[in-house]
């Protein structure tokens, strides 16, 4: 049977309750039971096979196969152990909270997490993938912070809600972190391969900040000293959650992955220290603060991180028995735990506080409960015959077993028995404060009422699990905790000896502990008042103070390198571009590739020192900004003469071309700005700024010459043969714009017509009139329109469109194609602007630009979809030779259909773009749209 | 010949990269301008500089590489219309803010 379908099963019923919002909570639980039970049932069924000693079952499905990541899933002992108490303490919970939100109507979300949570959790116990794994613990520590801020309307459970998925979520980062090197380390992220190849692992360079990283993982989940303070806080949620998130599950997936990686981690002297120190002082932290808590739950909170650092110790120490004595104490301490967590919320419910201070003598009104409280406060403290009893005298005699280092050997012994003390006051507190200790003191909520019975069922059936375990302690530990035992061994491994729990000393040690923690108890009065002396440590205030300083910090990096200049992003992206291929060029022993260097011409050595000159002019004059534009027209001609010189007529012809225009362009703008720019700068920023400048020229210098030094490899030679046969053109520039890459041109020319309605976008309520007078009274020319140029002009726009036809024409071919006619019409058009004026032209011009460049995509796209009809995939070409009488033999392809569309597109993106900015220098302005 | 395009590869680049770094919009488009100008031709030069043998079919025996050249075509065209875009904002922000720094304030100092 497939192992996910437990994992699904409660994964889909969360939908359940959430289709079910706002009916009572009687019909969610019996709803959200039913995926529980049957998960219980479907577990419950192997329990004979890993009982029989099977071997690990193991089921995958392929999920991301490159990246090692699988949907595989593991069930064996130690996954079957956590596995059952989910799913078994789940149902309980749920019975629960059937009673405990009774007459609430906003139940559902409850339901819907808890059974989000079950699935998260079963996840985690059951992966057999480590990534797998980390997904579903980043999932309960989602849950979690929802459902510790359920009640989100309470300052106080949101604040606890972020504690928790701050120091969990960050703890899953670190643990991710080390997941990742183990999986390195390993060479599989898978568990069974993991756990095979401990040596390995423990031999690599990373041990140590692996076992750190999973370590922080694991520590942050089980809420170990430091990390332990977000539990308390956690208290703010609902009771049914605090019994079953915070007590008997999640908080033990940190334990559980310490006791899984066991065989991969495990027996080092670091794994020693850091597991069984932290687990120490966990320990006795916990059981020494519960005593002193009044709050109820805040008593049971510390008490279970308390016997989390118990657990946790055990499974650092490395004496042989100590996992079966961690995992057995680990079942008893959910099976006391969630009860008295289910009382504290039935006395909360009853009396309106959770002051102990306040609720005494709770006998008197709910006796049954009081009875059931008792077995389940009895086995906390450890009692003769009660199931922590049991578990207490196990990690006494563990802790006897130590034999290194020196000072484990009396300390550990010692350290125990007394936090053993502390747990026994403290659980004689609990169950005396609340049930005896005289009468009630102002209770909000009078007369408490004691739970119905029926609701008690699921305190009561813990109650009697408990009271099973110490009766049959054997029984339950053969079927349950030593198949998960060897498991989290690996190993086979002898079973624990029941009979040999009696030695003296364990015996000896349990016993002072009873008695001390009776005494303890007895002389609480002055204990709390001394206590309450005593300056006040509270974590959280370091903890926020922690939050607060690294938000500030990080404001403050962020407000360094982010301050809204421009200046200072473009100073940091190029010096860092500077200094990273600074570093990577250093290595780079020969710029000269050796290739012969071509001879230099006197003509070519003019034209490159007037382009430089041009160039530095564009520099030394950019205070004056009119000269400054006049010197770029000239470093932009110059650059056309360059791709001339070296065979590139057609961007020699589009370089022309948009030269013009970007020098209109700018001419318009300028007549808008100031005519100079102020000198600002100090000399210290000019000088670093051409620091900059000047090294990454030097980049660019060497680095060209080094290319251009080197034998070309080309893939161009594919084009050069394939132009005619299968693009139908020998010019081969243009048969790749528009057919062997013409799908980039498509986005080219999508492009172009974006940039250009956005700056029809922007120009649309620009009110330009009233600045150009404010700072420019002096306009450039008297006449505006000149009679001679608007003559030439007219006289030359057939001509200048009958070339531009030519030139599309014969793009195919020769030297020319769309782009460039295009950028010719649009010369030919801008210069009738200029000469007439834009009312003037407007008036003779079609100015549907918009349109025009809309036409031009769709035209070029549905030239590609064409090639569809005909089976070929999108933009392939067809051509053919046709022969017409009087005009005679001549070719077609559809790739000329194509550059017609990147003709249209090209004239109207140029159009529209000077139109809207010849537009804003008119009286009318911006109240007419153009395009 | 391969020096000299270098190294006015180079002394386009200084010119560009240091009018960018300036403070008001005009001067940043001109050195972007400069600065498309140097990396058009960069890219221009990996097809190495052959003279006098475009790239067409059967008219010289090696023809220049015609691949970088119908990338760099249309590149000019590309940034031409990110030249006017950049205009256009150039402008729209000069007028709504009533100067024409690049950061939109501090007309009288540099910020860093």
């Amino acid at each position: 049977m497939p192992l996910v379908l437990i994992i699904l099963l409660p994964l889909t019923g969360a939908c359940l309750p959430a289709l079910l919002q706002g009916r009572s909570s009687r019909l969610l639980a019996s709803v959200a039971a039913l995926p529980a039970l049957f998960c219980l049932l479907l577990l419950l069924s192997w329990l004979p096979h890993v009982m029989g000693g099977g071997e690990a079952v193991v089921q995958r499905l392929a999920w991301l196969p490159s990246l090692g990541l699988d949907v595989a899933f593991r069930l064996d002992g130690l996954g079957l152990l956590f596995a059952l108490l989910i799913t078994g303490i789940g149902c309980l919970i749920l019975l629960y909270a059937r009673y405990y939100f009774a007459g609430s109507d906003t139940s559902a979300r409850f339901f819907t997490l808890i059974l989000l949570f079950m699935a998260a959790m079963l996840s985690i116990v059951l992966s057999e993938n480590l990534l797998f794994m980390l997904v579903f613990w980043e999932l309960t520590s989602l849950v979690s912070f929802l459902l510790i801020g359920y009640h989100s309307h309470d300052h106080a459970a949101r604040l606890g809600a972020r504690m928790s998925l701050v120091i969990t979520g960050g703890g899953g980062l670190a643990l991710f972190g080390g997941v990742v090197l183990l999986g390195q380390a390993a060479g599989s992220y898978e568990l069974t391969k993991v756990l095979e190849a401990g040596d390995r692992i423990r031999a690599h360079e990373h041990y140590g900040l692996m076992l750190n990283l999973i370590l922080l993982g694991a520590f942050t989940k089980s809420a170990q000293f430091p990390f332990h303070l977000w539990l308390p806080h956690a208290m703010t949620a609902p009771t049914p959650v605090s019994a079953y998130l915070h007590s008997a599950t999640m908080v033990k997936a940190g334990l559980f992955l310490v006791a899984r990686l066991h065989p991969a981690l495990g027996d080092t002297s670091l794994w020693f220290h850091l597991i069984t120190l932290t687990g120490m002082v966990t320990l006795m932290l916990g059981a020494f603060v519960a005593m002193f808590m009044h709050d109820m739950k805040g008593l049971l909170a510390y008490s279970t991180v308390s016997h989390l650092g118990l657990i946790m110790l055990l499974l650092g120490l490395g004496t042989p028995m100590a996992l079966a004595a961690a995992l057995f104490h680990l079942l008893c301490h959910a099976l006391f735990k969630a009860p008295l967590f289910m009382m504290a919320g039935y006395v909360d419910r009853a009396t309106g506080t959770r002051d102990m201070r306040r609720i005494n003598g709770m006998w008197r009104f709910m006796p049954a409960l009081m009875v059931l409280s008792g077995i389940s406060a009895a086995a906390m403290a450890g009692l003769p015959l009660m199931s922590g009893y049991l578990s207490k005298k196990m990690l006494f005699g563990e802790s006897l077993q130590v034999t290194a280092p020196d000072w484990a050997v009396v300390v550990i012994p010692l350290w125990v028995t007394l936090a053993g003390l502390f747990s026994v006051a403290y659980s004689i507190r609990i169950f005396h404060n609340v049930f005896f200790n005289g009468r009630p003191v102002d209770l909000p909520v009078w007369p408490p009422v004691s739970p119905r019975a029926a609701a008690l069922s699921p305190i009561a059936l813990l109650a009697f699990a408990t009271l099973l375990v110490g009766l049959a302690p054997e029984a339950f530990y053969a079927g349950l905790v030593h198949p998960a035992f060897a498991a989290a061994r690996q190993a086979m491994v002898t079973p624990f000896d029941f009979a040999t729990l009696g030695g003296r000393l364990p015996m000896l040690m349990s016993l002072f502990a009873l008695a001390g923690g009776a005494l303890f108890y007895h002389f609480r009065d002055p204990l709390f008042r001394l206590h309450a002396r005593l300056p006040e440590v509270d974590a959280k205030e370091i903890f926020d103070w922690l939050m607060r300083r690294t938000i500030a910090l990080s404001q403050q990096r962020v407000f360094q390198l982010e301050n809204g200049s421009l200046q200072r992003y473009l100073t940091f992206i190029m010096a860092t571009l500077v200094v990273l291929v600074g570093l990577e060029l250093g290595g780079v022993t020969h710029w000269d590739g050796g290739v012969a260097l071509a001879p230099l011409d006197p003509l070519t050595l003019l034209a490159a020192v007037l382009l430089c000159l041009a160039a530095i002019g564009v520099v030394a004059f950019h205070h004056y900004r009119l000269p400054a534009l006049l010197l770029l027209g000239v470093t932009g001609l110059f650059v056309t003469v360059t791709f001339a010189r070296f065979s590139a007529p057609d961007l020699a012809l589009t370089q022309l071309m948009v030269e013009v225009m970007a020098v209109v362009i700018m001419m318009l703008a300028l007549s808008f700005l100031p005519q100079t720019s102020p000198r600002g700068s100090s000399g210290f920023r000019m000088g670093r700024d051409l620091a900059i400048a000047g090294l990454m020229g030097i980049g660019v210098a060497a680095f060209s010459y080094a290319i251009l030094t080197r034998p070309q490899q080309t893939i161009s030679d594919f084009f050069l043969v394939n132009s005619v046969p299968g693009g139908g053109g020998s010019n081969v520039v243009n048969v790749i714009l528009v057919d062997f890459r013409g799908f980039d041109t498509l986005g080219e020319i999508t492009v172009l017509g974006i940039a250009a309605v956005a700056v029809f976008a922007f120009t649309r309520d620009l009110h330009l009139k009233e600045r150009v007078v404010e700072t420019n009274p002096m306009h450039w020319v008297a006449e505006p329109h000149p009679i001679m140029l608007s003559t030439v002009a007219r006289l030359v726009l057939p001509i200048a469109l009958l070339v531009s036809a030519y030139i599309f024409l014969r793009g195919h071919n020769l030297p020319g194609g769309g782009f460039i006619a295009g950028l010719i019409t649009a010369v030919a058009l801008t210069l009738q602007y200029m000469a007439g004026g834009l009312v003037w032209a407007q008036a003779r011009m079609l100015t549907a630009f918009r349109p025009l460049i809309g036409a031009g995509v769709l035209i070029a796209t549905f030239t590609g979809l064409g090639s569809w009809l005909f089976g070929f995939p999108f933009l392939t070409s067809a051509h053919g030779h046709f022969h017409l009488p009087l005009v005679g033999e001549f070719e077609l392809a559809t790739a000329m259909l194509f550059d017609l569309g990147v003709y249209a597109t090209v004239v109207g993106a140029t159009l529209l773009i000077l139109a809207n900015l010849g537009k804003l220098m008119t009286v009318a302005g911006p109240g007419k749209e153009i395009g | 010949m391969e020096l000299l395009y270098a190294i006015t590869l180079g002394v386009l680049t200084t010119c560009g990269v240091y009018l960018l770094l300036r403070a008001r919009t005009f001067t940043v488009i001109l050195g972007l301008t400069l600065l498309s100008h140097a990396v058009n031709l960069y890219l221009f030069a990996s097809g190495r500089l052959v003279a006098g043998a475009p790239a067409i079919v059967g008219l010289t025996e090696h023809s220049a590489d015609p691949l970088p050249q119908a990338l760099v075509l249309t590149a000019i065209v590309i940034g031409f219309a990110m030249t006017a875009f950049v205009v256009v904002l150039a402008l729209k922000a000069a007028v709504e803010l009533r100067n024409d720094h690049v950061d939109g304030e501090n007309p009288d100092e540099d910020r860093a």
